[in-house]
C-alpha cells in the first residue's frame, strides 16, 4: 500500500487530498499541518473579522487522511524516504508532496518585528487585539493582498494609512491611469495613500510599544498598528535544506507534472515555481493540486501555467484585470467624476483581444476574459461601454471559471447532457462558481442561453410566481381568492395555490383567516388553528414570549393539559405543546387558556414561530444586553405575521451564543455596543449559519433592519422558500440585500414600513377572535350531524405515564 | 337503499368538508364552487387517519379534487381514485338533495 505524505495543510494540500480520494486512491495519506486548524478558506480570510468563524471558513476534513495539526515539519530525509516533525516524529513515505504555500515578506527595517502581517486566522486575531487598543495603523503594501488588509483595519475602526513603493497603487494589477482613480475612490472612504514611499524603521515609544512608521524622507506616520503586506515569499526552506533544486529568487522548481527534482516528491501551490512563475492565486494552485494527484496514480495531466486574471471588490470598488498589460493598441474610458477607468489592449491589427484593466465597473471582465486571444466580439469602444452585454457568444473552450478550470463547454454540457437547470445545479455538477463566485453572472447567462425553460409558476392553476402574484394583488387591490383565480388563473385551484394566496391575502390585508372564502383556503392545520398530528388529532401551543413565563401560567398550561388528558412536551422553541386534542375539544382548550391571558403560538401557520432567547444581562454574568426583553420585543411585534414560510428568530446576550441564534431565519447577536444581525439561518435537513447583514445596531435600527428584511421576503420569496435558500437565491446576495433594505436602492424602505406598521397595529389573536364568532366555532365539530359525539377513530395507548395515538387501520 | 338527512345545503360552505357520521360511517361532504355535492368515505388509506374531510378542495385538470391533509396525496370527489396513485381508492357514497337536505347512502 502506498503512503503520500503531504506537508501543509492549506487550499492546495486540501484539493490534493479530495482529488487522490476521488480518483479512487486507497492507500495511506498523511497531511501534516503547521497551523492548530485544518485547512480553511484563505481567499475568504477577510470575513472571519466580520463574524464567520473559524469553522465556516475551513474545508471538511475528509475522514480517510490522517490529519496532524499544529505540527511543522522540520527536515526531509531523501535517502531514508522519511520527514521528521517538529518534537521528533518521524513519518515515512513512498510519494512526498510539498504544499507549504507562501509566507508574507517583511522588509529587514529596524523595528520590524513588532509589525504584523497578513495571512493566517492566528495573524488576524492578533490584529484584532492589538487594534483595540489603538486609533491609528499603516499597512505596507498597496497591492491587492495590501488593500485587502487595509480595508480590515478600517473595519476595525482605525484610522488607516496605505503605504506603497510604486507611484501608484495595484501596480501589478492596473496601470498609472487605474491606479489613479483607485487612489481617488480610496482616498474618499478616508483612507490615506502615500504611494511611492517606502518605509524607514518602525518607530517605538520609551515602553516599546509602536508608536508610528518613518518614511524614507523622515516624516513620521503615527499608527500603533502596522501590518506588512508587501509581497510574499515562497516557503522553500524544507527544500532548500533537503537539497531540490529551488529558483534564484525562491520557489521550488517543478516540471508540468509538478514534480520536483526528485521524482519521488512533488511540490503544488504558492511554494512551487512553475515555467519560472509563482502563482499567488488560489486557482492555478488548485489546478497544480489536481494534476499532482493525477500523476501520482499514474495518469498524463500537465499544468501549463495559469490564467492569472484577478477581480476583486475592495473597499466597495471593483477592480479587475485580465490577459496582458500591454498591447500594440488600446483603447481607454476614463471617467473620472463616476470614478471609472476601463482599458482594453489590442493586437496590432486590431482583431484579437489581448487584455484589460478595469477599476470602478469589472463589467468587461466578467463578459470579455473568455474572449482574450480570440478575435474582438464587437467594436472596442462598444465593448468599453456596455461591457460586451449579455449578447456575447462565448466559444466551446473558453474559461468560465478561472478558480476551478471550466470552460463554456463544459457548462453548457452540464445544461445539456446532465439536465442541470439552475445556477446551483451547474455549480454541484461542474464546480464552477463554487471558490471566488465571480463567475456566476456568466453561468446564469449560459442557463439563459441554454433555452433552459426553468417553469416558475406556482402549479396549473396559476402561470405566475409567488412573488408575481403578490405583485398581481399588492397592485391590483384583490381581495379574495375567486376573484384572483377568475381574473388570472384556471380551474378552482389546489392545496399548493389555495394556501399560497391565502398566505399573501394575509401577509398583504392581516384579515382573520377564517374570514369567510378565506377558510375554504387554509391547510387544516390553519384551518382549525392548531397542528394535525398523524391520527387526525391536534395540538396546542400557546405562545410564550421569549420563552419567560410565570409559575402561574405555567400551572394553568399543566391544568388544562391534565383536565384534557393531553401529551405534555417541551419544544425546541422554548415553549409547550400538548398533543391529542380533538377538533370538539379545540375551543374549550382555548378558552381556558384565553381566560388565563394566552394567545395564538401560531405553532401551525407559515408564520413567526417563536423568538427564542438565553438569559442574557439580567442574569448571567457574561451578558451584555437584555436578550430576553429584546426577545419578547420581537415576539410581540412580529407574532402573526403571515410569511412564504415558517420563521423562527432567537437573541443571545453575548458573543456565547446560547440561544442559538445564528441557526434562525433572522437571529441577534448582543455586543457590547448594540446587536449584531445575521440572517438566513436554517436547522432543519440542510443546515446553514445565518450571514451577519449589519452590525452593532440600536434596538431602534435593529427593528426597521428586521421589518424591512421581512417584508422584502414576504413580497419576493418563492412558496415555501425559508429564508436560508431566498437569501441564497438573491442574485447579488447579501450585498444587494444591503443596498435594498439599508440603501434604499430600490426605493421601497418607506412602503415595507408602512406595510410592517400596518401589520403590527392591526395584529389580532385569532384564537380569542374565534372564540367570539359563533359561526367560526360552529365548524369546531366531528360530525356535522352529530355535534358532541367524539371521533371513534380516536384511540389512545399509553406510554410512559402519557397517551400515545394508535391509528385503527 | 336508503337515504339518511345529513345536514342543510347551507350548511355547506363551498369548497370546504365537512364529516358526517352515517350509520356507523365516516362520510367527507363536499360542496364544490358549482354547487354539486359530492360524498367520498373519511378515511385517508395512506396514513389510516379519518381526515379527509379536511382536506383543501380544488380541481386538477378540471376535475373536481381534495388532497389529504396529512400527506397532500389528491383523490377525485368524482371516482373516489387517487390521482397520484391510481391504484388506491377510497370508497364513493351517493348524496342528494331533498329541497334543502343533504341526503347520503352508504348502504348498496
Ligand atoms: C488575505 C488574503 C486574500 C486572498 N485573496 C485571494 C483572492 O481573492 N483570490 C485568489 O485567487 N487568491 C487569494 N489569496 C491567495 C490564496 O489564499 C492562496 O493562493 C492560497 O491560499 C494558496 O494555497 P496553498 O495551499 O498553496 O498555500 P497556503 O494557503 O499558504 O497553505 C500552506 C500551509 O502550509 C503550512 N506550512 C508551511 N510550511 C510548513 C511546514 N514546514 N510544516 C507544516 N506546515 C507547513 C502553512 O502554515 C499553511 O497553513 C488571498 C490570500 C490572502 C492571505
Ligand atoms: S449567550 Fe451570553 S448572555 Fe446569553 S446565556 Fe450565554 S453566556 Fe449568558
Amino acid at each position: 500500500m502506498k503512503k503520500i505524505v503531504v506537508v501543509g495543510y492549506g487550499p492546495a494540500a486540501h484539493r490534493l487530498v479530495e482529488a487522490l480520494l476521488q480518483r479512487g486512491f486507497d492507500g495511506r495519506i498523511t497531511v501534516i499541518g503547521e497551523e492548530p486548524r485544518p485547512a480553511y478558506d484563505r481567499v475568504a480570510l477577510t470575513s472571519y473579522l466580520s463574524g464567520v468563524s473559524a469553522e465556516d471558513l475551513s474545508y471538511p476534513v475528509p475522514e480517510q487522511a490522517v490529519v496532524r495539526l499544529g505540527s511543522r515539519v522540520t527536515g526531509i530525509d531523501r535517502q531514508a524516504r522519511v520527514v521528521t516533525v517538529e518534537g521528533g516524529a518521524r513519518e515515512p513515505y513512498d510519494v512526498l508532496v510539498l504544499a507549504t504555500g507562501s509566507a508574507p515578506f517583511v522588509p529587514p527595517v529596524p523595528g520590524a518585528e513588532h509589525a504584523y502581517v497578513y495571512r493566517t486566522i492566528d495573524d488576524l486575531d492578533a490584529i484584532r487585539l492589538a487594534a483595540k487598543e489603538a486609533a491609528d495603523g499603516v499597512v505596507v503594501g498597496g497591492g491587492l493582498l495590501g488593500l485587502e488588509a487595509a480595508d480590515a483595519l478600517r473595519s476595525l475602526g482605525l484610522r488607516t494609512h496605505i503605504v506603497e513603493m510604486s507611484p501608484w497603487l495595484m501596480p501589478r494589477q492596473v496601470d498609472e491611469g487605474g491606479g489613479s482613480v483607485l487612489k481617488a475612490h480610496i482616498e474618499e472612504l478616508g483612507l490615506s495613500v502615500h504611494a511611492g514611499a517606502g518605509v524607514q524603521e518602525i518607530v517605538t515609544d520609551d515602553k516599546g510599544q509602536v508608536a508610528g512608521l518613518r518614511k524614507p524622507d523622515g516624516t513620521i506616520i503615527d499608527a500603533q498598528v502596522v501590518v506588512f503586506s508587501a509581497g510574499i515569499r515562497p516557503r522553500d526552506e524544507l527544500a532548500r535544506a533537503s537539497g531540490l533544486e529551488v529558483g534564484e529568487r525562491g520557489g521550488i522548481v517543478v516540471d508540468s507534472a509538478m514534480r520536483t527534482s526528485d521524482p519521488d516528491i512533488y511540490a503544488i501551490g504558492e511554494c512551487a515555481l512553475s515555467g519560472g512563475m509563482i502563482y499567488g492565486l488560489v486557482g492555478p494552485c488548485f489546478t497544480m493540486a489536481e494534476v499532482a494527484a493525477d500523476r501520482i496514480l499514474g495518469g498524463g495531466a500537465g499544468f501549463e501555467g495559469a490564467d492569472m486574471s484577478t477581480k476583486l471588490k475592495l473597499l466597495g470598488v471593483e477592480v479587475a484585470q485580465f490577459g496582458a498589460m500591454t498591447g500594440a493598441l488600446d483603447v481607454t474610458y476614463m471617467d473620472p467624476v463616476a470614478g471609472v477607468y476601463k482599458r482594453l489592449f489590442i493586437s496590432d491589427d486590431a482583431q484579437t483581444l489581448l487584455g484589460g484593466i478595469c477599476v470602478g465597473d469589472a463589467s468587461p471582465y466578467t463578459s470579455l476574459r473568455s474572449f482574450v486571444g480570440k478575435p474582438l466580439p464587437a467594436p472596442p469602444s462598444d465593448l468599453l461601454f456596455t461591457g460586451g452585454g449579455a449578447q456575447l457568444e462565448l466559444p466551446d473552450d473558453a474559461q468560465v471559471c478561472s478558480c476551478n478550470n471550466v470552460s463554456a463547454g463544459a457548462v453548457r454540457s452540464a445544461i445539456a447532457d446532465h439536465g442541470c437547470a439552475d445556477v446551483p445545479g451547474i455549480k454541484a455538477c461542474t464546480r464552477a462558481g463554487t471558490t471566488c463566485g465571480s463567475c456566476v453572472p456568466m453561468l446564469k447567462q449560459l442557463l439563459e442561453k441554454s433555452g433552459v425553460e426553468v417553469s416558475k409558476n406556482l402549479c396549473e392553476h396559476f402561470a405566475y410566481s409567488r412573488a408575481e402574484l403578490f405583485d398581481i394583488v399588492r397592485v391590483r387591490g384583490i381581495t379574495t381568492f375567486s376573484e384572483l383565480i377568475a381574473a388570472h388563473g384556471d380551474g378552482r385551484g389546489c392545496d399548493i395555490c389555495k394556501p399560497a394566496v391565502a398566505s399573501i391575502l394575509a401577509s398583504l390585508h392581516n384579515g382573520h383567516v377564517l374570514d369567510g372564502e378565506m377558510a375554504t383556503l387554509q391547510d387544516t392545520n390553519d384551518r382549525f388553528l392548531a397542528n394535525i398530528q398523524k391520527n387526525g388529532t391536534y395540538s396546542v401551543v400557546p405562545r410564550i414570549p421569549g420563552g419567560e413565563i410565570t409559575p402561574d401560567k405555567l400551572i394553568v398550561i399543566g391544568e388544562v393539559a391534565r383536565d384534557f388528558g393531553l401529551y405534555t412536551k417541551i419544544t425546541g422553541g422554548q415553549r409547550i405543546d400538548l398533543f391529542g386534542a380533538s377538533v370538539d375539544q379545540l375551543p374549550e382548550i382555548w378558552r381556558r387558556l384565553v381566560d388565563a391571558g394566552f394567545e395564538s403560538g401560531h405553532a401551525y401557520g407559515k408564520a413567526l414561530r417563536t423568538v427564542k432567547s438565553c438569559v442574557g444581562s439580567t442574569w448571567c454574568r457574561y451578558g451584555v444586553q437584555d436578550s430576553v426583553g429584546l426577545a419578547i420585543e420581537l415576539e410581540l411585534r412580529y407574532r402573526g405575521l403571515r410569511s412564504p414560510h415558517k420563521l423562527k428568530s432567537a437573541v443571545s446576550g453575548c458573543a456565547r451564543e446560547c440561544a442559538e441564534a445564528r441557526s434562525k431565519d433572522f437571529g441577534i447577536i448582543a455586543t457590547e455596543q448594540g446587536w449584531n444581525l445575521y440572517v438566513g439561518g436554517n436547522g432543519g435537513f440542510k443546515p446553514r449559519h445565518a450571514d451577519l447583514l449589519a452590525g452593532d445596531l440600536s434596538t431602534e435600527e435593529l427593528l426597521r433592519t428586521i421589518d424591512r428584511f421581512l417584508m422584502f421576503y414576504i413580497r419576493t420569496a418563492d412558496r415555501l422558500q425559508r429564508t436560508a435558500a431566498w437569501v441564497e437565491s438573491l442574485d447579488g446576495g447579501l450585498d444587494y440585500l444591503r443596498s435594498v433594505i439599508i440603501d434604499d436602492s430600490l426605493g421601497i424602505c418607506a412602503d415595507l414600513d408602512a406595510h410592517m406598521s400596518q401589520h403590527v397595529a392591526t395584529y389580532q389573536d385569532e384564537w380569542r377572535a374565534t372564540l367570539e364568532d359563533p359561526e367560526k366555532l360552529s365548524r369546531f365539530v366531528s360530525f356535522v350531524n352529530a355535534p358532541g359525539v367524539p371521533d371513534p377513530s380516536i384511540v389512545f395507548a399509553t406510554e410512559r405515564g402519557q397517551i400515545k395515538p394508535v391509528v385503527l387501520s | 337503499m336508503s337515504w339518511v338527512n345529513v345536514c342543510g345545503y347551507q350548511v355547506l360552505q363551498p369548497e370546504r368538508g365537512v364529516c358526517a357520521l352515517v350509520d356507523g360511517r365516516q362520510v367527507a361532504l363536499f360542496r364544490t364552487h358549482d354547487g354539486v355535492v359530492h360524498a367520498l368515505g373519511n378515511q385517508d388509506p395512506f396514513s389510516g387517519a379519518y381526515v379527509l374531510s379536511r382536506g383543501i378542495v380544488g380541481t386538477r385538470k378540471g376535475e373536481p379534487t381534495v388532497a389529504s391533509p396529512l400527506h397532500k396525496q389528491v383523490f377525485s370527489l368524482v371516482t373516489g381514485h387517487c390521482l397520484d396513485e391510481p391504484a388506491v381508492t377510497v370508497p364513493v357514497y351517493q348524496v342528494r338533495l331533498d329541497g334543502e337536505l343533504v341526503q347520503v347512502a352508504v348502504s348498496v
